[in-house]
């Protein structure tokens, strides 16, 4: 790579199996979807991403919400410099939108040009399926 | 509360930062470790205790035991040995577990060693190691944040809330620049304008190539102290550790309060502060982490040099030159000195040693010093991690 004298490391590939079966109603959610939180049972505070154990009380016992879907843009980027694993895909925009519930969401947001997208704007949360085929959620326009 | 024993830094070393393909991880660690001992007088035999700051290993270099692999090919084996991870502070949580070793009296002598290779692998693929290195299942694996993404998040929040601006943003870029052509261990050596900056391509909006810092290599060395070892050694001018103090942040961003301001950098700060009994104003020079400009600029309102807001102010009015209120990242920083991770924090320490001593070797750089006081600011992840260290001479 650098032209200086080296030699290769031997090849691993390596592909993760992440475990879901805690959030798996989350995943089966966005299948039709909706767009589930989680909240304690005891404390009642709220997540997303969904968890199913409460960080604040310790509680196991959640139940899962379905989030409404109007949510504000905190805050964006452009990601024109892409990672190796999203290459196939064209530059994209993230931001993070908080729901009215107070809970934020990090995604992509689509169906607006750069320009327009501005701190404060409102936008819709929407279950889809990725370029990939699976289960995720995006921000669009209302 | 516990009675800690007073440590000192007494010999520094740091490697040539760049991309280094001339050496591998233990060659280039190497090149810290001796320098380090011939300025302490010291010799491997003397350490027995090594803490080693690294967060690629097996990723974005081959060695999974860089500390195990460095340690033997420095003669350190047999000392007490561990590699701390906190992403880009790695080196800072080195620094802190040698410090507590003496602190705590398990140790007389201890050795902090950071080092990165990062230019073993293509940059694609660095960017995607990177990136995962936030939480991987809920804001890269499907959505592909990287990490100068995960930094334009906070610089677009900073701009719509003071009206921060990608001209102030360059401005940082251009001092850091500035500083590097003046310090021969830096990895950018170029002199750039504000244009260059607007005009460089985007990474991230709006972060741009030259807001970015440099994938570099590099590695830097510290041997620490008792106070004992340091009378009994006749040493001539220790610096001493003032006060460490430590934070962290949410793992998801989405669960931040708000995108203007690190929180765990307000922590570690004040915690900092109060450790050491001293206040902002009176710092004489300052290391803070700009891996991105805007970093720099949240890292002025963080840990307290101006107030909330006010931090395009600072580097607008040349407050963070030479010269001015304080001086900040004078080596050429992440920025352009360059940002091998690991490495890193031992290397902002090593900067505030020779500031601290009054060596920064080329005089062009030496600041000026009223109160014998520097700080170093070390972020890991996005305010994933923070840690901050006072130094007194």
């Amino acid at each position: 790579m650098s032209g200086m004298p080296s030699i290769k490391s031997r090849e691993i590939k390596i592909v993760q199996e992440i475990p879901i079966s805690k959030t798996l109603r989350f995943w089966e959610g966005l299948k039709e979807g909706k767009v589930y939180a989680t909240k304690c049972t005891k404390c009642g505070k709220q997540y997303f991403p969904p968890v199913a154990d409460c960080p604040n009380c310790l509680n196991s016992e959640i139940e899962w919400i379905e989030l409404s879907n109007e949510a504000e843009v905190e805050t964006f980027t452009h990601v024109v410099f892409r990672p190796t694993s999203f290459c196939q895909y064209k530059p994209y925009t993230v931001a993070i939108g908080r729901l009215k519930e107070g809970v934020k969401v990090l995604t992509w947001l689509t169906g607006f040009k750069l320009s327009e997208i501005k701190v404060g704007m409102k936008v819709k949360l929407v279950a889809k399926l990725s370029q990939e085929g699976n289960p995720t959620y995006e921000f669009v326009p209302l | 509360m516990i009675c800690l024993r007073k440590v000192a830094i007494i010999g520094v070393g740091n490697s040539k930062f760049g991309i280094r393909n001339d050496v591998n991880v233990a060659e280039l660690t190497f090149e810290a470790v001796k320098p380090s001992f011939e300025d302490a007088g010291l010799a491997a035999k003397d350490i027995e205790f090594v803490a080693l700051g690294s967060a690629g290993a097996g990723a974005w270099y081959e060695e999974l035991l860089p500390a195990v692999v460095a340690a033997e090919y420095c003669g350190l084996t047999k000392a007490g040995l561990v590699r701390c991870e906190a992403a880009c502070a790695s080196g800072s949580a080195a620094f802190q577990t040698a410090y507590s070793v003496i602190a705590s009296g398990q140790a007389e002598i201890a050795m902090v060693l950071g080092v990165e290779k990062m230019r073993e692998i293509d940059s694609l693929t660095a960017m995607e190691w990177i990136g995962r290195a936030g939480y991987y299942f809920w804001e890269f694996h499907n959505f592909g944040l990287t990490f100068p993404a995960y930094y334009a998040l906070y610089a677009n929040a900073h701009m719509a809330k003071f009206g921060t601006t990608e001209e102030d943003l360059a401005l940082v870029a251009v001092k850091n620049h500035k500083y590097a052509i003046m310090n021969p261990l830096a990895h950018l050596q170029n002199k750039i304008t504000v244009d260059d900056v607007l005009n460089s391509m985007v990474i991230a909006s709006p972060l741009k190539l030259f807001d970015c810092c440099p994938m570099t290599d590099g590695a830097a060395s510290l041997i620490l102290a008792s106070e004992e070892k340091v009378k009994q050694l006749d040493v001539d001018t220790p610096i001493w550790v003032a006060g460490i103090g430590c934070s962290s942040g949410t793992a998801n961003l989405s669960k931040r309060p708000d995108y203007v301001g690190l929180e765990a950098s307000v922590l570690a700060a004040q915690r900092a502060y109060k450790t050491a009994g001293i206040s902002p104003e009176q710092i004489d020079v300052a290391e803070v982490h700009d891996c991105f400009t805007i970093a720099e600029i949240m890292a002025y309102e963080d840990l307290g040099f101006c107030s909330k807001g006010e931090g395009a102010k600072m580097i607008r009015e040349g407050q963070t030159e030479i010269g001015g209120k304080i001086p900040v990242n004078v080596d050429g920083g992440l920025k352009a000195k360059g940002h091998p991770i690991g490495a890193t924090g031992c290397s902002m320490i090593y900067e505030l040693t020779k500031q601290l001593r009054g060596e920064a070797v080329e005089k062009g750089r030496q600041v000026q010093l009223k109160n014998y006081i520097a700080l170093a600011h070390n972020i890991g992840g996005t305010g994933h991690y923070c840690y901050v260290t006072i130094l007194r001479r």
